[in-house]
């Protein structure tokens, strides 16, 4: 594609982007809401598993660290919701790069299980007894929905909470996106990708592979705090069945589905874990995790490097035809 | 003191449980150096096969012979049609499909026979051994199995040459090829013997846990923090892994942290364990080549 | 000819707009002359599918009302949706019900989080949330959330009555607890220390939490055992139930026993834990247990049994679960009949509270849905029963707060 059609089509989608909650319904808004967290989460995840090969089976975790915290902060401190939010990434890239330092000495197999561990172990975490008077316990914790700012109203913009909170998660998605392209088309992009490919090569380049890969483990640990802290403000209501294993591994299908090692494949994977359960649900009551199942198998035959990656594939061939 | 040795035997009788499924796991991993999520829901589909055939009347040997060859050509089915077209894809879009094999069984078994639990025979007698309280007969007869599976694992992979020649596939699939190894049939041999072990342990442990459509979540876990604390290419790294499992997890949640964390600090230690000792009780040591 | 339809057309407006058939029929979204609109989430998928067939019973029955001429005229038009049993999700498919379906109301929507999760929008919206399956007492608040009803008896009333029970039978009582570690176990194991009161601190010497996650209880079972307890308290979900009660009995523990109501299916606990191994065990019941044969010949459970047969042939009959869903989508059924042609949400909720002593034959003789404006806890009372080794004994009263 040429510069100018790719900047055009780039105009068009931010523009499609601002305009969605003034056409569609509260409802889907809602859902698009949820598209943008889920892709900021997967994006945190695309960095550790796609970029730098350490594979994690349980990112699940840090999004409810994150959701618990914005939940804590607000409900039992008082903050306003939009503080919590680096305050979620704050403490999810200390979690994160904390469990990466020993985790360093773990791979393949063994990484899986011990992030599958820490999947598992966090539902029961949260219901610790010792830590109820904080999270709530079994029951979670109810938080209040954000209204619009003042200032909006003064200055003639209406706006319901379902639209104001989808600019909001929109703003901090393009942030965090922004933040990402740069991250991982510079040098820091490059190293990663090294020490997944050719780790042992690597070092010998003179890359710290070590301080590296817990710093992906903490960044994007730090991805997905955010998302689990917008998704809790979303849905206004946290708990630890919120936050299954099962929330774990849809991650895992989201970045495989989106497309590994891929930036736009975080939306395309967020597409695909909000929407596909749906249609599944839509085609069968009986047994809709079946239909889901069968979606993922046609999709990774169709494309087994993903959405991103077959749109590229496209793309070039789209741009081939138009150079003869 | 009683109760003490009580919580140890129990605990042995429930690490039987992770063992039997552990072996399957460390049987895939032999030929595909993957571990397949799928397994243990492969192992309760095959098992409700089996309680089909014993509630239309068939005897108890009879059904569990069928069951697993059964089983075997569910195993080779999957590998031909599920895995061999994404056999190039890379390995998280495998362990996708994993994940999409184990949400499909679960949903259609659920489908099929309901998700109420069903009571599985057992061949072992109803009455305990020697009249102890600790240890059920099942539970015994249980780890017996096991045992003969993993015997037969040894053996199938120190001495016969169709194992040998599967640990070479999955070592280094180019140079089998190259001395003539059909490397696509030991791969859905691999699969299919998995899931013979596999359904094996979902008899075996069906008696105990009862039958129903979510009967492995757990137990899929235990059972490959187990493998991979024996070392994930050792049969018999695998089942003492096992017992270590369901002993320590066992004195854990009744003397020591309470039953509500017992499952992380278990998996906390196991993984303290594997980061001094990375390849388990009996695995190898790996040199990585550049 | 145009001259002389306008008269008409006038007189037919004339018709519609006065103010005797206006009177007769209201309507809110999700209703009109042929249809009523009613939202639902199930989980369809993911670690509670067990539940699922709540919503799958209840579709059934709403299909065979619809059969046989729908209710007032109008079919019934039930929408239910898969949650998977995640709060988010319900969230979600509830705001599409509300905000996209435009159904008259919500109704059973399942499991204590995801009920949390959308109790606050129900009441901002005002759309009734009708008979939630769950068991905690937070339902029934009027005064806080007067679009939010209960339906089931709930857990800490039951353990509460347990604990009577407990302190009028056993002096010496040493009471072990086994209790899923959810918001289900907890209020159970919190009735039962409110039963017990001051009492309750000496009385309990065990108590011992299980994940769903676990394969077995069996470890917790040693525990208690080796606590020296003489009464256990049995609060787990059906397959952990049996797990107990067999386990109990192999080790050669004793105690007295008192099960769960939601347990106390003789299918589809008490036969795989064995029936001699469940002799003396007490629980409290609500609905008739299909698999007990005293009710065998029950015209309630026959009627009901055809009606699994045609319409819900995949359904377990053991499984009690659907005889609660049939049990309740029959309540609901009641008071739209209630509702007659006002079919506003504010009339749906005023009718759900307004049932004075309804007895539905599926309920245990004695059982009845009593509601009011300041009462919105359908069914308060048990019925206490024990096994007998083949069927369940009822004894004492009818019991309630």
């Amino acid at each position: 594609m040429t510069r100018r059609a790719s900047i055009g089509v780039a105009v068009l989608l931010v523009i499609a982007c601002l305009l969605l909650p003034f056409v569609v319904s509260n409802y889907r808004t809602f859902q698009f809401t949820l598209v943008l967290v889920y892709a900021i989460a997967l994006l945190g995840l695309n960095i550790l598993t796609g970029y730098n090969g350490q594979i994690s089976l349980g990112h699940g975790a840090f999004y409810a660290i994150g959701a618990y915290t914005a939940a804590v902060l607000m409900d039992r401190l008082g903050a306003p919701y939009w503080a919590t939010v680096p305050a979620a990434g704050a403490v999810c890239l200390v979690a994160g790069f904390l469990f990466g330092l020993p985790a360093l000495r773990l791979e393949g197999l063994y990484l899986a299980l011990a992030t599958f561990a820490l999947g598992v172990s966090m539902p029961q975490l949260l219901k610790y007894h010792h830590l109820e008077k904080w999270t709530g316990g079994v029951q979670g914790i109810v938080i209040a929905k954000p209204e619009p700012p003042a200032f909006l109203h003064e200055a003639g913009l209406r706006m319901n909470s379902d639209q104001w909170l989808y600019f909001f998660a929109l703003t901090v998605a393009a942030v965090m996106f922004v933040l990402g392209w740069n991250l991982l088309r510079g040098r820091v992009g490059r190293a990663l990708i090294a020490i997944r490919d050719q780790h042992i090569a690597a070092e010998a380049m003179g890359i710290n592979s070590a301080l590296y890969k817990s710093l992906a483990f903490g960044v994007s640990a730090m991805y997905t705090g955010v998302a689990g802290a917008l998704g809790a403000i979303a849905v206004q209501y946290v708990a630890p069945d919120s936050f299954t294993i099962f929330l774990s591994l849809v991650f895992l299908v989201g970045i495989v589905v989106g497309g590994l090692a891929s930036i736009s494949g975080a939306l395309y994977g967020a597409l695909f874990i909000q929407f596909v359960p749906n249609v599944a649900d839509e085609i069968s009551k009986a047994a809709p995790w079946a239909i889901f199942g069968l979606f993922l198998i046609g999709f990774v035959y169709l494309m087994p490097t993903g959405v991103a990656g077959a749109v590229r594939m496209l793309l070039v061939r789209f741009t081939r035809k138009g150079a003869k | 003191m009683d109760a003490f040795i009580h919580q140890v035997l129990s605990g042995l009788a429930t690490g039987g449980i992770y063992a039997s499924l552990a072996l399957a796991l460390v049987m895939i991993y032999q030929v595909t150096h993957l571990v397949n999520f799928a397994q243990g829901e492969m192992a309760m589909f095959s098992t409700y096969a089996a309680w089909s055939l014993i509630n239309a009347g068939m005897g108890y040997w009879p059904a569990f012979l069928l069951t697993v060859l059964f089983a075997f050509a569910l195993g080779v089915v999957i590998e031909r049609v599920v895995i061999r077209p994404v056999e190039d894809a890379p390995v998280l879009a495998i362990v996708v499909i994993f994940i999409a094999l184990l949400v499909i069984l679960n949903s259609a078994t659920g489908w099929i026979y309901s998700y109420t639990i069903k009571t599985f025979p057992s061949p072992f007698p109803k009455e305990p051994l020697f009249g102890n309280t600790y240890v059920s007969s099942h539970e015994l007869g249980a780890i017996g199995v096991t045992l003969v599976v993993l015997v037969l694992l040894y053996v199938f992979f120190r001495f016969t040459p169709l194992g040998l020649a599967m640990r070479a596939v999955a070592q280094n699939p180019e140079s089998s090829r190259l001395v003539g190894i059909r490397v696509g049939w030991m791969l859905a041999l691999g699969w299919g013997l998995a899931a013979a072990v596999g359904a094996v342990a979902g008899m075996m442990i069906a008696p105990i846990v009862y039958l129903d459509p979510n009967m492995m979540g757990g137990i899929l876990l235990y059972a490959f923090a187990a493998a991979l604390l024996g070392g994930i290419e050792s049969p018999f790294g695998a089942v003492l892994g096992g017992f270590v499992v369901g002993v320590l997890e066992n004195v854990l949640g009744a003397y020591v942290i309470g039953n509500d964390l017992k499952l992380s600090v278990a998996l906390g230690l196991i993984i303290g364990v594997l980061l001094v000792r990375p390849s388990g009780f009996f695995g190898r040591v790996h040199v990585t080549r550049v | 000819m145009k001259s002389k339809l306008v008269p008409i057309a006038a007189l037919l407006a004339a018709a519609l707009a006065s103010p005797a058939t206006l009177a007769q029929k209201k309507y809110d979204p999700g209703a009109s002359d042929t249809e009523i609109r009613i939202g639902n989430t199930n989980p369809y998928s993911g670690p509670a599918s067990a539940y699922g067939t709540i919503g799958k019973t209840i579709t059934a029955y709403f299909k065979m009302v619809d059969d046989q001429g729908g209710i007032n005229g109008r079919k019934i038009n039930f929408i239910s949706y898969d949650d998977a049993y995640s709060p988010p999700k319900t969230v979600e498919m509830v705001r599409k019900l509300v905000e996209q379906d435009n159904v008259l109301f919500v109704f059973q929507t399942l499991g204590t989080p995801s009920n949390t999760a959308i109790h606050k929008y129900m009441n901002m919206k005002k759309v009734p949330q009708l008979h939630v399956a769950t068991g905690a007492s937070k339902w029934n608040d009027p005064k806080n959330f007067p679009w939010t009803m209960g339906w089931q008896p709930n857990y800490q009333t039951e353990a509460r009555i347990y604990a009577k029970s407990i302190l009028q039978t056993k002096p010496d009582v040493k009471i072990g607890v086994l209790y899923q570690n959810d918001d289900y176990g907890k209020d159970y194991l919190k009735g039962l220390k409110d039963g017990l009161g001051d009492k309750a601190a000496k009385a309990i010497v065990a108590e011992v939490s299980y994940e769903v996650s676990d394969p077995t209880v069996d470890s917790q079972i040693v525990q208690l055992q080796a606590s020296g307890a003489n009464v256990f308290f049995n609060v787990g979900t059906p397959k952990f139930a049996a797990q107990a009660i067999r386990k109990a009995y192999d080790i050669g523990w004793k105690p007295v026993q008192y099960l769960n109501n939601v347990s106390s299916s003789i299918g589809a606990v008490l036969t795989p834990a064995g029936l001699e191994k469940s002799v003396g065990i007490i629980t409290t019941a609500y609905l008739k247990d299909y698999s007990d044969s005293q009710w065998a010949n029950d015209p309630a459970v026959k009627r009901w049994e055809s009606f699994m047969k045609k319409y819900y042939p995949t359904g377990d009959l053991n499984d009690s679960s659907n005889m609660y869903g049939y049990t309740v989508a029959r309540t609901l059924e009641q008071v739209l009949k209630q509702c007659g042609d006002n079919l506003t949400r504010e009339n749906v909720m005023k009718q759900a509270a307004s049932m004075k002593g309804q007895y539905i034959d599926t309920l245990l003789p004695g059982i009845t849905i009593t509601t009011s404006d300041n009462d919105y806890a359908p069914i308060e009372s048990v019925q206490m029963q024990r096994f007998n080794g083949k069927r369940w004994e009822r004894f004492g009263e009818v019991m309630g707060n």
